[in-house]
């Protein structure tokens, strides 16, 4: 690992805000529509992205989108590697998932182990007609044959470097860094 | 986000070697754990393949049940060994029916054991994880968690409270892991008794002793009434249970001289009418209920602690390629 990390910024404020409109179109394009549609942000800063694109969503079309929160904690396949997360989330979905169009809403997608899960655990709370995935900044790097439906940026990586996505309810402000 | 995790290391033998940082680990890990049992499916796959002994060489249904809900819970494999019945009865020892047991390649122990000490004993013997469901008059750790979580989420915070546990002291390793457990988050104890259920030199734990109960009432914002255990009568530790109920036991008309509601707690099986009035115990300040609930919650957080408590390749991970998920989640 080189001694010094390089930091550039790959959405900044106004760059995010503009990536999460389209982002709210596109899902409501993939939905036809909003009847059946529910989006779950995964935790945590998936919660907030999906918390956003549900509000652009209801502003256009005028209609309320359920949304929820799915932690994957306890599904992941690296227990023994990892070591247990100790701050495990909240899980709460809305409604019954059964018959509905659920959207996963996750910041980075990368090697798609955490997608993994989630589709796993999802599957425990109901069988929804159809699940599609929504993501801020797709890093490439997969490790399992997975993809998405909706990308705000799509961005070529290596191993070695780090997507840092800060939202502003948690962080502050809106930014995505990539530092190598 | 790299902060320097409390780690709860091979067993869980009792609180008084915690530090308080890892007691609220416990704590907030089963924090969601309880939404788990709330799902349609209550399963989740974070203990799949895991084998998990419940070594039982004492009677219980509660905890060995709650034990056994949660392993299931976190989709562990369980197998749950008794004492008689087993060739424990034919004179095997303790630590020979563990080795045996282990030979069979487990992961886990969940022991309870007449002898104070048994389950540190058999931590030090095993590769295994051990836990602590009880051992002699020594330390029951999961009830201590449990009986935290449920102060916790009734006051929204230990720190400062005035807790009291009430009864037989001087046999019950429930007490003695409360009283670790409470001293260390920050709380007031308070033990009230006959003198000859109250050990010798309790004090020096850090706790006050009330002689009477009614002085303890005035005091507390949480009772937690012990199990009087009925043999102990026979010894001659208390006179009659009639007495005991009329000196002794938790009445609502003694309740109602305090000047704040107390919260009512119970570790099970209740005496009713011996050391709590039944309309106490199913009173509107009782949370005996919710002890039982939370049980399952921190005894998942505990297994599932324990389960991956491997640091050195927690760092190897994080150095190599890291998890999926973005931001500084890792």
């Amino acid at each position: 690992m080189p001694p010094k990390s390089e930091r550039t910024i790959l959405l900044d404020a106004r760059a995010m805000s503009r990536a999460l409109q389209r982002m709210a179109v596109e899902v409501a394009e993939l939905a036809h529509g909003t009847a059946d549609l529910v989006l779950i942000g995964i935790q945590r800063r998936g919660v907030e992205l999906a918390e956003r694109i549900a509000k652009v969503i209801e502003k256009d079309e005028g209609v309320a989108v359920p949304r929820g929160a799915l932690d994957i904690t306890l599904y992941r396949d690296d227990l023994e590697t990892v070591g247990p997360n100790p701050v495990i989330g909240e899980t709460r979905l809305p409604v019954d998932l059964t018959g509905k169009h659920a959207v996963i809403v996750d910041d980075v997608l990368y090697t798609g182990r955490t997608v993994r899960a989630a589709l796993d655990e999802l599957a425990d709370f109901g069988r929804p007609k159809r699940i599609s995935l929504c993501v801020l900044v797709d890093r490439g790097g997969r490790e399992l044959p997975i993809q998405a439906d909706v990308v705000g940026k799509a961005v070529k990586t290596g191993p070695g470097d780090r997507v840092e996505v800060q939202v502003e309810e948690l962080d502050g402000r809106d930014q995505v860094d990539l530092v190598r | 986000m790299t902060v320097n995790l409390p780690n709860l290391g091979k067993d869980l033998t009792g609180l008084e070697h915690l530090t308080p940082e890892q007691i609220r680990l416990i704590l907030d890990t089963a924090e969601p754990f309880k939404e788990v049992s709330e799902r349609p499916i209550k399963k989740v796959p974070a203990l799949r393949g895991k084998t998990i002994v419940n070594l039982f060489f004492e009677a219980s249904t509660r905890t060995r049940i709650s034990f056994e809900f949660a392993e299931k819970r976190l989709s562990a494999d369980t197998v749950n060994v008794a004492a008689t019945g087993s060739s424990v009865s034919k004179g095997e020892t303790l630590v020979d029916t563990a080795k045996n047991l282990e030979a069979m390649r487990i992961d886990m122990v969940v022991i309870r054991h007449p002898s104070s000490g048994a389950a540190g004993f058999l931590g030090q013997r095993i590769r295994s994880n051990v836990i602590n469901a009880g051992d002699g008059k020594h330390e029951h750790p999961t009830q201590a968690l449990l009986d935290l979580l449920t102060i916790r989420d009734k006051h929204g915070k230990i720190e400062g409270l005035n807790v009291c546990l009430v009864g037989d002291v001087l046999h019950s390793r429930v007490a003695r892991s409360n009283i670790w457990g409470l001293t260390k988050l920050g709380a007031h104890v308070g033990v009230c008794g006959p003198h000859t259920l109250m050990p010798r030199g309790i004090e020096e734990l850090g706790v006050k002793f009330f002689p009477r109960i009614e002085e303890a009432i005035e005091w507390a914002d949480v009772l937690n009434i012990l199990r009087l255990q009925l043999e102990r009568m026979e010894k001659g530790f208390i006179p009659s249970l009639r007495e005991y109920y009329r000196v002794w036991g938790v009445t609502p008309e003694r309740l109602e001289r305090s000047p704040r509601p107390i919260t009512i707690m119970h570790p099970g099986p209740m005496n009713r009418g011996v050391e709590i009035d039944s309309r106490v115990a199913d009173g509107p300040h009782s949370v005996i209920l919710d002890q039982v609930t939370n049980g399952v919650a921190v005894r998942m957080a505990v297994l599932y602690l324990l389960a991956g408590g491997r640091p050195e390749l927690a760092d190897a991970a994080k150095r190599g390629t890291g998890a999926g998920g973005g931001g500084s989640a890792e």
